[in-house]
């Protein structure tokens, strides 16, 4: 480490490589955390304008802000939300939804399209806050994955799902979703659903790194592929990287990281990144930015 | 960009290896629906919703319905619970539906699990009243009939009936309960005043009987009186077969 710092190994394009400096003063501490205090601020809010409507009779202009949980909501009594993929798991058991679902899952299919599908993972979702918790852990006690698992089999999950739903009548991974059953017994006081969110939690924390979130999440791999095409994407400036590798060392998808494909789009472009940011901030040549996919143009 | 080629017995060894995988989750996670799915549950939906395996196919588990509800009634299922877990339920013991006219547990469905056509809250069928009438005072010779009076469908649901009483001239009234009318609400078994509910209201399923169609009740008025009767779904004789004998004549079939 140490060496490193004093005989600086100069990167492919020739700038020597600077390992990432946590900064002393408290505002460049702050600047280095800055998503991760919006997506905590953004997590707990949702969280919170659920159970504030729920509990506290919550409204705004005489219309409850934000009735029901993830699964299927109504935000200030007239725009319908619902999971889209809780959805598609319904409609495969062949029952005939009212509309009114059908296009809350269509609105908030089309609000992770515009913002990169698996914003929902580390924007909103109540489950990453428990597995951010188990990887911050792992770390802080050294400890090693048990085993390696390929992080497609979530798609596997997916397909899962979907079909067990047409097979046995009921949605299923509705049925046995930690995320779910963490937000409804947040919202509609607790059961034995902590035990589920605390295995994910031991899981992740002492079987394998992100593993849920990572590895077998259907919702996260259903997300992935809604992100696909999405507009908002973090750039990635070629010139400047150095190939220190600090960004992977962040990122909880580090496969998404791939600098070469980088490097030939101007961005990151796998729909398994979720928009976390932390790559951003750690990055100490200043690569990485959140951008528009159309205003993105790689070097030539 | 695949720098390594998989020798063939190797990609066949992993196709398989996914396959089984896959298989043992997906019998053990359907296990697990199967277990939640098809459990008889005792808990009493809300007004409205559909039958059992289409109410748990459809309802998302949002518990919207649970917040439009003006008497805090219904209650999301957490896991453990004997009611498939996420779902709304009552216990009406606790607190029972009061059969809003314009019924918003149904009205904030977003999926249908609740079903809009139902328009008339008389119509709906969350459970079935029965009657323990070896704890009911009434049934005793009490005069109690509180189930009768906060009865919502007024004397139709429940009934009270004279009984004669063993060493007394006086007449028991005791009440009865008609499943033609009785919405399953449970005001009854709220006010039921024995320690634990005399009466109760549970999912019809668990109750309701069948009588079975051979059974002909002719002294009652809506029974034609026929002599053709001939059950439905029974095989009949083909056209053309040899009529056999009925009854046990065919053991002497040939002998005489």
């Amino acid at each position: 480490m140490s060496a490193s710092l004093e005989t600086p190994i100069p990167g492919p394009n020739g700038r020597p490589i600077r390992p990432f400096v946590m900064p002393q003063s408290l505002a460049g501490k702050i600047g280095v955390w800055r998503h991760i205090i919006l997506r905590r601020l953004v997590q707990t809010g949702v969280l919170l304008l659920f159970l504030g409507t729920a509990h506290w009779g919550w409204s705004l202009a005489g219309q409850p802000i934000l009735v029901g949980n993830l699964s299927s909501s109504e935000l200030l009594g007239v725009i319908p939300m619902a999971d889209p993929f809780a959805v598609a798991q319904m409609l495969l058991t062949q029952h005939a939804l009212v509309s009114k679902v059908l296009v809350g899952a269509g609105i908030v299919l089309l609000l992770y399209g515009m913002l990169g599908g698996r914003v929902w993972c580390s924007w909103v979702c109540p489950i990453n806050m428990v597995t951010d918790l188990a990887g911050w852990l792992r770390i802080r006690l050294g400890i090693h994955d048990m085993f390696r698992l390929s992080r497609n089999i979530r798609y596997s999950v997916l397909a899962l799902a979907l079909l067990l739903s047409a097979l046995t009548g009921v949605a299923a991974f509705e049925w046995v979703s930690p995320i779910s059953m963490l937000h409804r017994e947040l919202i509609f006081g607790l059961g034995l659903g902590w035990t589920a969110v605390l295995g994910v939690f031991l899981f992740d924390l002492l079987v394998l790194k992100h593993g849920w979130c990572g590895h077998l999440c259907p919702l996260g791999a259903f997300y992935a592929l809604v992100g696909r095409l999405a507009p908002v994407r973090v750039r990635f400036d070629t010139p400047t990287c150095t190939h220190c590798g600090e960004c992977a060392r962040v990122c909880p998808e580090p496969q998404v990281l791939n600098l070469r494909q980088a490097a030939n789009a101007g961005m990151i472009t796998s729909g398994e990144c979720s928009n976390c940011g932390r790559c951003i901030t750690v990055c100490p040549e200043d690569t990485l930015h959140f951008d528009l996919r159309h205003r993105i143009h790689p070097a030539e | 960009m695949r720098d390594t080629i998989i020798p063939r017995r190797e990609f066949l060894t992993r196709i398989g290896q996914g396959a089984a995988l896959a298989a043992t989750g997906g019998l053990i996670w359907s296990y697990l629906l199967r277990e939640q799915a098809h459990a008889m549950p005792t808990g009493i939906r809300p007004p409205a919703a559909l039958a059992e395996s289409d109410f748990n196919a459809m309802c998302i588990k949002c518990g919207q319905c649970v917040r439009a509800c003006p008497y805090n009634t219904l209650k999301l299922a957490t896991v453990g619970e004997a009611v498939p877990v996420g779902t709304p339920y009552f216990i009406p013991r606790k607190i029972p539906c009061y059969m809003c006219v314009d019924i918003p547990c149904k009205a904030a469905c977003p999926t249908g699990a609740l079903d809009p056509g139902l328009t008339d809250i008389n119509e709906s069928r969350m459970g079935l009243a029965v009657i323990d009438i070896e704890n009911c005072l009434s049934w005793q010779g009490l005069r109690c009939e509180i189930c009768h009076r906060v009865c919502p469908v007024q004397n139709k649901a429940i009934t009270v009936e004279h009984h004669p009483r063993r060493l007394s001239k006086h007449a028991m009234f005791v009440p009865v309960v008609h499943s033609d009318f009785c919405t399953g609400c449970g005001l009854c078994e709220a006010a039921c005043p024995t320690d634990e509910a005399a009466i109760r209201v549970l999912p019809p399923k668990l109750v309701e009987g069948k009588i079975g169609e051979h059974y002909r009740l002719g002294w009652t008025v809506d029974t034609p009186v026929t002599q053709d009767f001939k059950p439905q779904g029974r095989p009949t004789a083909r056209p053309g077969a040899r009529q056999r004998p009925g009854g046990l004549d065919y053991l002497n079939e040939g002998e005489l």
